[in-house]
């Protein structure tokens, strides 16, 4: 009734991506600007403790790592529950997760190091939890350029997959960073890399699954030819 | 009843698809508030931190009052700052003093909890008093000293000391105390005794951290004995005139303002000489990242991170880390013939 009918929409997809849950994705992404907005209040009110330095690189840090396990988490819960929402906001997870990266290490390059280049340099060089952090954004940025319709089209959907698995390698980089940065306390990188293996445990299930059903079939093809 | 309402004019009639699609935009509209701020509150509440407003700590704050101490010098706001050859001298720096607010409300005690905050929430659970320091090992008089013997026999100074924690971040405190020396030279250390251990009282009751195994629980320090005798080294009972919180190491603690802040023992219940260098905590739990002598030096890295720079709380930019903390000619020559990248 709403949406006018799409002649050409097959059957099985309800409607077209655009039109389901038009709200969805801009829901996402606003609300995964609040912390941002949160954090800027409480920076303005003096509202983040003694070392708000520290505090504001920390939460930043976080958002941005929670925010690409959550947009790794889109797939295994389309393959566990069948639900195909988590598809639909996988792009904006992915770019806000590259966004607060983005600020978290702009936060460290400008305010924490004053943008002194070569302690930034000696840091990136010389520190493997600084080098984890910095190799995990530089992965982000060509996902995040690439994240559109138009360079899915120019790359092949086959390329582009392989491409963006580099999503996992920076979240395990990010979790690498994570552990690193705590002095003695692992539980919470440890919560995340759980998180992760569990994610990579259900696709791995999955696509094992996919090949043994391939590999019954395959047979039954082959003797009826 | 002469006139009928006047008819809308044209523009502000709905047109009919909008008109029609009006629930559907409201549901639309509700779900996209409800969704957005569902997220945004899940992961302010997931990442958000420990610097809610709440837990600012403070006075007020569960960390508790400070009660003046009886026999402390003026407090700092009444007293005029010191100026000219007296700020010269390595007790009293004339730097900025950190804010009582910082220094009460950032803290790491461990044992008190993990988290910055942490300590000055749960610091009521400590009981100050009585209180008793056992001195014991190689000494020629070993005594149990109650907490308020030791304060009547060494008159207590305010010391302003620069304060470096391992973790590239400092404070300018005013303590409270007196300096380690005498209190030694009073118990005469037998002529084996070559170093000082410094044990936390051990009590998961009141120090609820001990039940979890993040470390080798009772936390022990310790110093060689020429820098325990050393004139800046000092045990603590207060800061800017009030005695100690909980959440810095009330009611007694050491200071060793050359050294990174983790070497200065909190809540100490046994002064322990020793003839072999004592086991400390973290020099235990991390070898490769915390030595035993763990002097400020901007020339030795963390593993994991630098220590050539530092930011003191409450500036935005860093500074540039001091050898010795700034106290390289009172102490260095405590350290002569020493590689420091070996001995870190």
């Amino acid at each position: 009734m709403g949406s006018p009918a799409r002649p050409m929409s097959p059957p099985g997809a309800l409607s077209p991506a655009g039109r389901k849950l038009p709200w969805l994705a801009p829901a996402v992404v606003t609300g995964g600007l609040i912390p941002l907005a949160v954090l800027g209040l409480r920076a303005r009110a003096g509202a983040l403790g003694a070392n708000a330095v520290a505090e504001a690189l920390n939460q930043l840090g976080l958002l941005a790592l929670v925010l690409l396990v959550a947009s790794l988490a889109a797939t295994p819960l389309k393959l566990v529950s069948g639900w195909t929402f988590p598809l639909r906001i996988r792009k904006a997870l992915g770019l806000l997760a590259f966004f607060y990266a983005c600020a978290h290490f702009l936060t460290y390059a400008v305010v924490d190091q004053g943008l002194d280049a070569r302690a930034v340099i000696e840091d990136i060089t010389e520190r493997p939890f600084i080098l984890a952090g910095f190799v995990a954004l530089l992965l982000l940025a060509p996902l995040a350029a690439t994240s559109t319709a138009r360079m899915l089209k120019r790359l092949g959907a086959a390329r582009w997959k392989r491409l963006h698995r580099l999503a996992y390698v920076a979240a395990v980089l990010g979790v690498v960073h994570f552990f690193l940065r705590v002095k003695k306390d692992t539980t919470e990188p440890m919560i995340y890399a759980a998180l992760l293996a569990l994610l990579f445990a259900v696709r791995i299930a999955s696509a094992a699954l996919r090949r043994r059903a391939a590999s019954r079939r395959a047979p039954a093809g082959s003797r009826a030819a | 009843m002469s006139k009928l309402p006047k008819e809308p004019p044209a523009s502000e009639i709905t047109p009919p698809a909008l008109y029609l699609r009006r629930r559907e935009l409201l549901k639309n509209a509700a779900l996209f508030a409800g969704t957005a701020s569902a997220l945004g509150g899940g992961l302010v509440w997931l990442t958000g931190g420990e610097a809610g407003v709440a837990d600012a700590g403070g006075p007020g704050a569960p960390g508790g009052e400070a009660a003046p101490l009886a026999s402390a010098p003026p407090p700092p706001d009444a007293a005029p700052p010191l100026l000219g050859t007296s700020a010269r001298t390595p007790f009293v720096t004339d730097e900025a003093r950190t804010d009582y607010e910082a220094i009460v409300s950032y803290n790491n005690f461990y044992e008190l909890g993990l988290s910055k905050s942490e300590p000055a929430r749960n610091a009521g659970r400590l009981r100050l008093r009585p209180w008793a320091v056992a001195c014991e090992g190689e000494l020629k008089k070993p005594e149990v000293i109650d907490l308020d013997t030791l304060l009547r026999w060494f008159p207590l100074e305010e010391r302003v000391y620069r304060m470096r924690c391992v973790e590239a971040w400092s404070m300018v405190i005013p303590w409270l105390g007196f300096p380690l020396a005498p209190l030694l030279r009073r118990l005469e250390p037998t002529s084996r005794a070559r170093y000082v251990q410094f044990t936390t009282l051990l009590d998961p009751e009141q120090l609820p951290g001990q039940r979890s195994d993040v470390l080798d629980w009772p936390y022990v320090e310790g110093l060689r004995l020429d820098e325990a005798m050393h004139p800046l080294t000092m045990l603590a009972v207060g800061l800017y005139g009030k005695s100690l919180l909980g959440q810095n190491g009330a009611p007694i603690r050491l200071v060793v303002p050359w050294k990174y802040g983790f070497k200065g023992g909190k809540s100490i219940v046994r002064i322990q000489l020793t003839e072999r260098q004592p086991r400390t905590t973290w020099s235990q739990a991390t070898p490769d990242e915390y030595g035993f002598y763990a002097n400020v030096n901007p020339a030795v890295a963390h593993p994991r991170w630098s220590q050539a720079t530092e930011r003191r709380l409450g500036e935005l930019r860093r500074r540039p880390t001091l050898p010795f903390n700034g106290y390289a000619e009172e102490v260095a020559g405590l350290y002569a013939g020493m590689d420091l990248r070996e001995s870190f």
